[in-house]
């Protein structure tokens, strides 16, 4: 059975009809893709799946429970995380803070009052080597609005990345990225595939399929086609869409 | 820039030790630059009030303009608790926290999961309604003419009592409150929650996505800050020897936000205090000149929006980081200069 399921989820906003039909399965230790045209309700499936948004209908499952329609906080709780198209960050704050908000250990004393996270020379360290992970050693104090694009486009996989996740969904990580960080944020995916179940969303399909083990197309609201990068470009839709001049 | 959201582990902290010492001796000075030991006591009690309702408004970024209502509520509950029940300062005080932070929990409860415009305006609705809850039920509160006669209850230490009758009595119990909430309040900013809490005020959305509960944090902040203000409202009883409903109306409720936000509550644990110190001296000096001293505050007030918006205490810090980065770079700043 697939770590993650989602069956016949159906989303509208008043009239009009986002999400017709999703169908999806990503299996465990797998890159799983999105892609579609703007508007196909990428990011609004991505929104279901997470639990931002409520479905109409439809269920969706994740290692075996369904989670269909709970809060985020508590999918994040059960080791799902995301990261956003959007970015998402705390202003504020620096590199290092955004992240070790998001640590479990912290989240866990949440609530605590007498427990000084400056002293808290474990979390830090785990902090560090998130943000070592996703290449942004050297700059854990500076303040976010000081970072560059690409460096928060990075923090942005990194704050996910925090909360130790067993599936991580990312949303058009490439977005606004030129050609020296795309190809350094393909490294970091590969290094993170290793480890974590991803499920991503890209528009760059070179990006895509050059990392995916297997790509869902949506369009219309609805999986339009499915398979692994080899099988898809040979589908006749993205063919026609000459995605990239990949076909 | 480097990051200025660092934390600390002390419980005792030199701004907090120059707060006692300031505010430890101010009965021993504040006749001599011309001023009155119950406007201390005063001070004190709004700084108390301020520093709960901060939690609030700059540290969690929800603007409640309903707030007045709970220093009432607090007035009310401490009277309420000395005449029918139990004439016990402990007591009574425990009473103002538990009752006013009941009324913020089930009002937070209607609030919790709003943001922005349309949690001000459900501030505004539930201050309204209790306003004139305690307006009409005279039974209760005694409608426009307040519960009068409260006392000022001494303080039971074991075997001895000490009283509170005086004005300079009554400051030193202010000052035991504040010296010990200061600290609390301290240790809950620094501490996992209060970073919690300046997040969601950053951004609500990706709280609730590394997995935090922020309706339930937001709910627990607004509770903890009307506890606050019962505390407040209980003091605030006693100093005026009665409860009154003329704080519960919108326009005392704006006059906190006022306060809070002068100080630069926004970026410092320390705005509130220095916004009630700037209000009510303003009120006691502009007032002796002119007796529309609110008009001239005001128009203070829309300067510093204007021109400084993180107020007095964001004044006071970029005055520091100037200081701090001059002595970094000496010869840099005097050829900028020259």
């Amino acid at each position: 059975m697939a770590l993650f399921e989602a069956r016949g989820l159906h989303k509208r906003f008043g009239a009009q009809v986002v999400l017709e039909e999703i169908n999806l399965a990503f299996e465990a230790g797998q890159l799983s893709g999105i892609m579609g045209p703007n508007g196909a309700g990428k990011t609004t499936c991505f929104n279901v799946l997470t639990g931002r948004y409520k479905p109409d209908r439809g269920s969706v499952r994740f290692d075996g429970a369904d989670i269909t329609g709970m809060a985020p906080h508590r999918i994040v709780a059960r080791g799902i995380s995301r990261s956003f198209q959007i970015m998402n960050l705390f202003d504020e704050y620096s590199a290092l803070d955004n992240v070790v908000i998001a640590l479990p250990q912290v989240r866990a004393r949440g609530f605590s009052v007498t427990h000084a996270l400056d002293a808290d020379t474990d979390a830090r360290d785990r902090a560090e080597a998130v943000l070592d992970r996703v290449g942004l050693k050297g700059r854990e104090r500076v303040n976010v609005r000081s970072l560059s694009y690409g460096e928060r486009r990075a923090l942005e996989i990194g704050v996910a990345l925090a909360t130790e996740p067993r599936l991580l969904f990312v949303d058009e990580p490439t977005a606004g990225l030129g050609t020296g960080a795309t190809a350094r944020l393909a490294e970091l995916i590969k290094e993170l595939k290793r480890h974590t179940t991803i499920v991503m969303i890209e528009h760059d399909m070179r990006f895509l399929f050059s990392l995916a083990d297997r790509i869902s197309v949506i369009h219309w609201g609805q999986v339009i086609a499915e398979g692994t990068p080899a099988e898809l470009r040979e589908n006749p839709w993205v063919r026609r869409s000459n995605l990239g001049g990949l076909a | 820039m480097e990051s200025d959201t660092k934390q600390t582990t002390a419980w005792l902290t030199a701004p907090i030790l120059l707060s006692y010492a300031v505010f430890g001796t101010l009965p021993f000075w504040i006749e001599a630059v011309g001023l009155y030991h119950y406007l201390g006591a005063e001070i004190l009690i709004w700084v108390i009030f301020a520093l709960g309702y901060n939690l609030l408004l700059g540290y969690t970024g929800l603007p409640s303009f309903g707030h007045g209502a709970f220093l009432g509520i607090g007035a009310y509950a401490f009277g309420l608790a000395q005449f029918e029940v139990w004439p016990n300062l402990w007591f009574c005080l425990a009473a103002a926290v538990v009752v006013t932070g009941a009324f913020g929990a089930a009002t937070a409860l209607f609030l919790s999961h709003r943001r922005g415009i349309y949690f001000a305006l459900m501030t505004i609705a539930f201050g309204q309604i209790y306003f004139f809850i305690a307006s009409k039920w005279t039974d209760v509160t005694h409608g426009e003419d307040g519960l009068l006669n409260i006392a000022r209850l001494p303080v039971p230490l074991g075997p001895v009592e000490l009283p509170t009758a005086g004005n300079i009595e009554f400051y030193y119990l202010c000052f035991a409150v504040y010296a010990a909430l200061v600290v609390v309040l301290w240790r809950l900013t620094n501490s996992p929650y209060g970073r919690v809490l300046r997040a969601i005020k950053q951004n609500e959305t990706r709280v609730a996505f590394v997995g935090y509960p922020v309706t339930f944090y937001k709910w627990s902040v607004f509770t903890l800050s009307c506890a606050v203000a019962g505390l407040a409202g209980g003091l605030f009883a006693m100093a005026q020897e009665g409860a009154y409903i003329n704080v519960m109306s919108l326009q005392w409720s704006g006059i906190i936000v006022l306060m809070v936000l002068i100080g630069g509550g926004f970026v410092s644990f320390w705005g509130p205090v220095l916004g009630v110190v700037l209000y009510f001296v303003a009120r006691d000096v502009l007032g002796a000149y002119t007796e529309t001293w609110l008009l001239w505050f005001g128009l203070m007030f829309m300067a510093l929006v204007m021109f400084k918006p993180q107020g007095l205490a964001g004044i006071w810090q970029e005055l520091v980081r100037r200081t701090a980065a001059r002595r970094r770079r000496p010869a840099r700043a005097t050829e900028a200069e020259g």
